[in-house]
């Protein structure tokens, strides 16, 4: 077994026995801890694959901020997690029942499917050799030419996802202190203060 | 020899995992966005074995954009999800139910 073949089991094993955890873990944020570990698998079977940049996408987007987000809503939340957990042993054997039958359903494509004639011929954008352009600047080349509606529309899709977070949870308290810049500002000295002159010895 | 069965087995059993996580954990609304979260990466898992054995980068093009869609989705669900909790006290799903649906 080389190297490469060692990798990949590893990194498979990480990736199923992560999302295994993910849902069955006692607590939320062991939870998202194990889906860390699943995204870490995924990012060393996209760095086999030759995928580096998404690879490094993955690790940024979804380590770094998408399971940052889940570890602090986890957190944040005051819910009796174990109350949740009680009923998980009644829906278990629907959810194993739909997940064997799933399974056996994906299982019967296993190994007999081939690709069609003229998928070769068929490619969009082909991969270019390692010494002409390596895969991050194969990717910008056909991301920022063939793709720029897709690549705009998906900033568009994160600037509203953006702001909708932020109409949601957004709350004006009213019983807090707040500084109110317009009345700052429209302060005078006059107003504001008095110059009293102080007799030695005598005080206010 | 690692072919491309090897990793669409490996895609295989994470949506397996998803849809079983998603049927098991049907309380807790958080699990059930990380269980649609792990069948997202399933599916990029998928898109970037075939671009890698196919020699074509729209595959890895597309996994970009299921990236973006699965991050602002995670975003708008956990915010929904805590503006829920501020007004409800709860995060079980069959308590989702002031508008009668």
């Amino acid at each position: 077994m080389s190297v490469a073949d060692f990798a990949f089991y590893l990194f498979a094993l990480t990736t199923v026995v992560g999302g295994f955890f993910t849902v069955m873990a006692r607590h939320p944020v062991h939870s998202v801890l194990w889906l860390i570990t699943a995204f870490i698998g995924a990012t060393g079977l996209f760095v086999l694959l030759g995928a580096e940049f998404v690879a490094m996408l993955l690790m940024i987007v979804y380590v770094g901020a998408v399971a940052v987000l889940f570890l602090f809503v986890v957190m944040m939340l005051d819910v009796d997690f174990a109350a949740l957990k009680a009923e998980m042993s009644k829906s278990l054997p629907l959810a194993l029942l739909i997940g064997v039958i799933l399974l056996m359903e994906l299982g019967t494509i296993f190994g007999v499917w081939q690709f069609a004639d003229g998928a070769e011929a068929a490619r969009v954008a082909v991969t270019p050799a390692l010494d002409v352009a390596h895969n991050t600047e194969a990717l910008g080349q056909i991301l920022y030419t063939q793709y720029i509606l897709l690549f705009q529309l998906a900033g568009l899709i994160l600037l509203v996802a953006m702001i909708g977070a932020i109409v949601l949870t957004l709350r004006h308290r009213t019983n807090v202190k707040r500084q109110n810049v317009m009345a700052q500002m429209h302060r005078d000295p006059a107003k504001a203060m008095e110059i009293i002159d102080v007799k030695p010895g005598q005080g206010l | 020899m690692v072919g491309l069965e090897h990793y669409l087995a490996v895609g295989a059993a994470l949506f397996v995992i998803g849809i079983f996580g998603l049927f098991l954990n049907r309380k807790n609304v958080i699990i059930l966005l990380m269980s649609i979260e792990l069948m997202l990466l399933s599916v990029n898992i998928n898109l970037v074995a075939f671009s890698s054995y196919l020699g074509d980068l729209t595959g890895q093009v597309f996994t970009l954009f299921v990236l973006t869609v699965a991050a602002a989705e995670a975003a708008i669900g956990l915010a929904i999800l805590v503006s829920f909790f501020r007004n409800r006290g709860t995060i079980a799903v069959e308590d989702v139910n002031v508008m009668k649906g």
